[in-house]
């Protein structure tokens, strides 16, 4: 399933100039050697070893040897991470890299989901695509995360890369049907497609029909997030004449009736399955009701479900038959009951994966914990996502799943109520955590059963989670929380923060504290210059801070743009009033070799 | 409209935040202005405290809980098909002339006028003067009016509170010369 994030690796040195000086060129293979090699048989050498190295983190190692080391890798890396685009520019790229096959490149920061910042903020993916288009014609695969793509970039790319392979969008936005059917028709070699949790306008093109009418190399398709109807026919036959094909994720507008036929068509090869809709029309049933159960049981190989977009709750016990296979499950678009759930997973002994609404309750939980024991993740996102809802899930559901899936690594958790009680258990039970997200939806709130603040729970968690490298924090938290952060959380990487601390200390913990933080994302926080100072040692070694509605003045992200001068500052959202305004709106930095972006629109100021 | 001073803004009460039920608009809670000597010992206190410095609880933040919107929306839809309320989750988007970018609110959260215009003025910013039924607002360059189902723009306040509700598409407020175009009854 998609949604994160998580590297290994410090950046890729791409600056311009090789670290190293150049005497020491020579000596790579012995100082003492009596015959020196030429260099061209050196790099040849060096090139047919490094061309091994497939890990990030290994190449950027291996460039930081020396200038042959730094020239070489440069060849022969053929997959390039950017965590941020605007880090560096295109021309950049494609100077330091030559052979590039595969770009995995991201735009805007996370909040930006939630809102935070306007539309039109930049991310855009044609200076990249334009740039490869000339540098890379044998480019295979891009995926992209919250970038702004265009269909005109996706006909780019479609026309530029002959080879083209894969393209994966994630939480991407800007294009339509439209640029999704050249893609289809253009790339005669395309194995994978998918448009994960991405906005696409229906242009109302019939973007399935122009797939190439041959036996096509289809490997993944998932095209869940597309709201717009398709052409089910043609659907059908793509399906049909796809013999590779391994993973399908359907959107809602294909309904359980049409699901089944697609099932009985292809199942046995699929691996990974979006089922749509789930729901039928007022179709009378000729025969009694259909068996969806026996569409089911022909998916012999089916590991991942998903979908269930427009659920019909008596339909449910139809996937039955693949339950035991299972090692992905996401219910996270169904309204689920406890009694709806517990006889479906009741059979998954096998699941890693399960993401659900708040809707299956503790009650649920408590059957995922007495079942699932091997659950590496799990996700439960609220129903009704506001402060004042009812809260169907608390911390009886987290402590359940917490004595019976001791594997737990990764953890995102939505409720209204929470102990610090709870909180500590897990921490003592889940010693594999590495991913913890806990978001009490009501801000500030205490502690349910002591009514004290939230601190004792989350300092469990950063102490005996020893590997934890991602936490999102909420409920009332005071100073002490970030203290407990900064002395234990030495393995973070990610930390987002929203309504919580009481001053300027605690950022001041945070940033003195977690040597590996790269991104920082804090909303609503009482912090304030002296805080922003206190981390300027770290941000040149960071990805990217966000801060707003803080405490922060203009004067002091001034002094930081000054300070730090390969440090991009960007206040977005002041109003024309400027001097009225105590304090920046939103303030978001990150490094670049490139200095400030040319594309900013009108409302962000680069200082 | 009627006229009431609404007390339970600035009324101190003992009680943990989340239990207040004035449903208001805010952009940003301020609490960043809070000032807490030490740890806080006593959860009531601070809570009481909280909600002298915060707008009252019950407000709809942007952004939170972050939720991304393509999960909000689907579940949304559910919800009004299967509410027989029907009026609940009524969200129209507000534009403020000279605001850089647009806000979006529930007007199902609030029970009238006064209540929406409050919401409106803490989130912009502004003030938007007092209502006469004949002339419309006075006091200040800011005219509060929507657009409606016909597309026509309409002055805030004229319409009973219900049939606004159903019949607004979107906010605006404008700003001065603009706004005198629009006058009551038209």
């Amino acid at each position: 399933m998609p949604e994160d994030d998580e590297d290994q690796s410090p950046p890729s040195d791409l600056r311009s100039q090789p670290p190293c000086s150049p005497n020491k060129s020579r000596n790579c293979i012995s100082s003492s050697s009596s015959q020196t090699f030429p260099d061209h048989v050196l790099e040849n050498v060096l090139e047919n070893v490094l061309q091994f190295l497939d890990s990030r983190c290994d190449r950027n190692a291996a460039s930081l040897v020396c200038k042959l080391w730094w020239k070489v890798e440069g060849l022969t890396r053929s997959e390039v991470f950017i965590g941020n685009c605007y880090a560096l520019s295109p021309a950049r790229l494609t100077q330091r890299f030559k052979r590039v096959r595969s770009l995995l490149l991201k735009g805007k920061p996370r909040f930006a989901d939630f809102n935070l910042m306007p539309p039109d903020w930049g991310a855009n993916f044609a200076p990249w695509v334009s740039t490869m288009a000339k540098a890379y014609p044998w480019l295979e695969k891009v995926d992209l995360k919250r970038m702004f793509v265009t269909d005109d970039d996706l006909a780019l790319l479609a026309e530029s890369f002959p080879g083209f392979k894969e393209l994966v969008l994630v939480c991407c936005e800007g294009f339509g049907t439209s640029g999704i059917a050249v893609v289809a028709n253009k790339c005669r070699k395309l194995k994978v497609l998918d448009l994960i949790e991405s906005e696409v306008t229906d242009d109302e093109v019939d973007w399935v029909s122009c797939f190439p009418e041959d036996v096509t190399c289809l490997e993944s398709l998932a095209f869940d997030c597309v709201e717009a109807p398709i052409n089910f026919k043609a659907l059908e036959g793509l399906v049909g004449r796809s013999p590779s094909l391994r993973k399908l994720r359907l959107n809602r507008f294909v309904s359980l009736e049409e699901l089944r036929r697609l099932l009985l068509l292809g199942a046995p090869q699929l691996t990974s399955l979006g089922t749509g809709s789930f729901s039928r029309g007022d179709q009378s049933d000729e025969q009694g009701p259909p068996d969806y159960a026996a569409a089911f049981r022909a998916c012999k190989s089916v590991v991942c479900l998903s979908g269930f977009r427009e659920l019909m709750p008596e339909y449910l016990p139809a996937i039955l038959p693949v339950c035991a296979n299972l090692t992905s499950l996401n219910f996270s678009y169904a309204n689920i009951s406890p009694d709806m759930f517990k006889p479906i997973i009741h059979s998954c002994h096998k699941l890693q994966i399960f993401w659900a609404l708040d809707s299956i309750c503790d009650e649920g939980l408590q059957a995922v914990a007495a079942t699932c024991k091997e659950l590496r993740e799990l996700r439960i996102f609220p129903f009704d996502p506001r402060e004042d809802s009812e809260g169907p899930v608390s911390e009886l559901g987290l402590q359940a799943i917490s004595e019976g899936c001791r594997k737990l690594e990764s953890l995102l958790y939505f409720c209204q109520r929470m102990t610090n009680a709870a909180l500590i258990a897990m921490s003592h039970n889940c010693p594999e955590l590495t991913v913890f997200r806990l978001c009490i939806m009501g801000r500030h709130r205490p502690d349910h059963v002591t009514g004290k603040a939230m601190d004792e729970g989350f300092g469990a968690i950063v102490k005996n989670c020893k590997k934890l490298t991602r936490l999102a924090v909420s409920g009332l938290l005071t100073d002490q929380a970030f203290r407990y952060m900064g002395e234990y959380g030495k393995l973070i990487r990610t930390l987002s923060v929203a309504f919580a601390g009481d001053s300027d200390m605690a950022l001041r913990h945070v940033l003195e504290g977690c040597p590996r933080l790269q991104k920082l994302e804090i909303r609503d926080s009482p912090f304030g210059d002296v805080a922003l100072r206190s981390g300027m040692h770290r941000y040149y070694n960071m990805r990217f801070v966000w801060m707003s509605a803080c405490s922060l003045s203009m004067g002091c992200c001034k002094d930081v743009a000054r300070a730090m001068p390969n440090l991009v500052v960007e206040v977005i959202g002041s109003d024309d009033d400027d001097e009225n305004r105590e304090f920046v709106d939103t303030l978001y930095m990150y490094r670049s070799l490139d200095g400030p972006r040319k594309d900013a629109p009108q409302f962000v100021t680069i200082l | 409209m009627d006229e009431f001073v609404n007390l339970k803004e600035t009324e101190l009460r003992l009680g943990l935040p989340g239990t207040d039920n004035v449903s208001e608009e805010i952009e940003r809670v301020s609490c960043n202005k809070r000032a807490l000597q030490g740890d806080t010992e006593n959860e009531t206190e601070s809570s009481m405290m909280k909600m002298e410095t915060c707008p009252p609880r019950k407000a709809q933040i942007v952004g939170w809980p972050p939720v991304r919107s393509s999960r909000k929306n689907i579940i949304q839809t559910k919800k009004n098909e299967s509410d027989s309320e029907g009026g609940r989750g009524v969200y129209v988007k507000v534009s403020m002339d000279g605001a850089p970018y647009l806000r979006k609110i529930d007007l199902s959260c609030y029970k009238g006028y006064k209540e929406l215009l409050k919401a409106l003025e803490i989130m912009f910013n502004f003030s938007v003067g007092e209502y006469f039924e004949r002339e419309g607002y006075k006091g200040s360059d800011f005219v509060p009016t929507y657009e409606d189902k016909d597309g026509d723009w309409m002055l805030i306040g004229d319409v009973p509170w219900e049939m606004f509700v159903c019949t607004c598409k979107r906010l605006r407020i404008m700003k001065g010369s603009e706004a005198k175009g629009l006058g009551c009854g038209v």
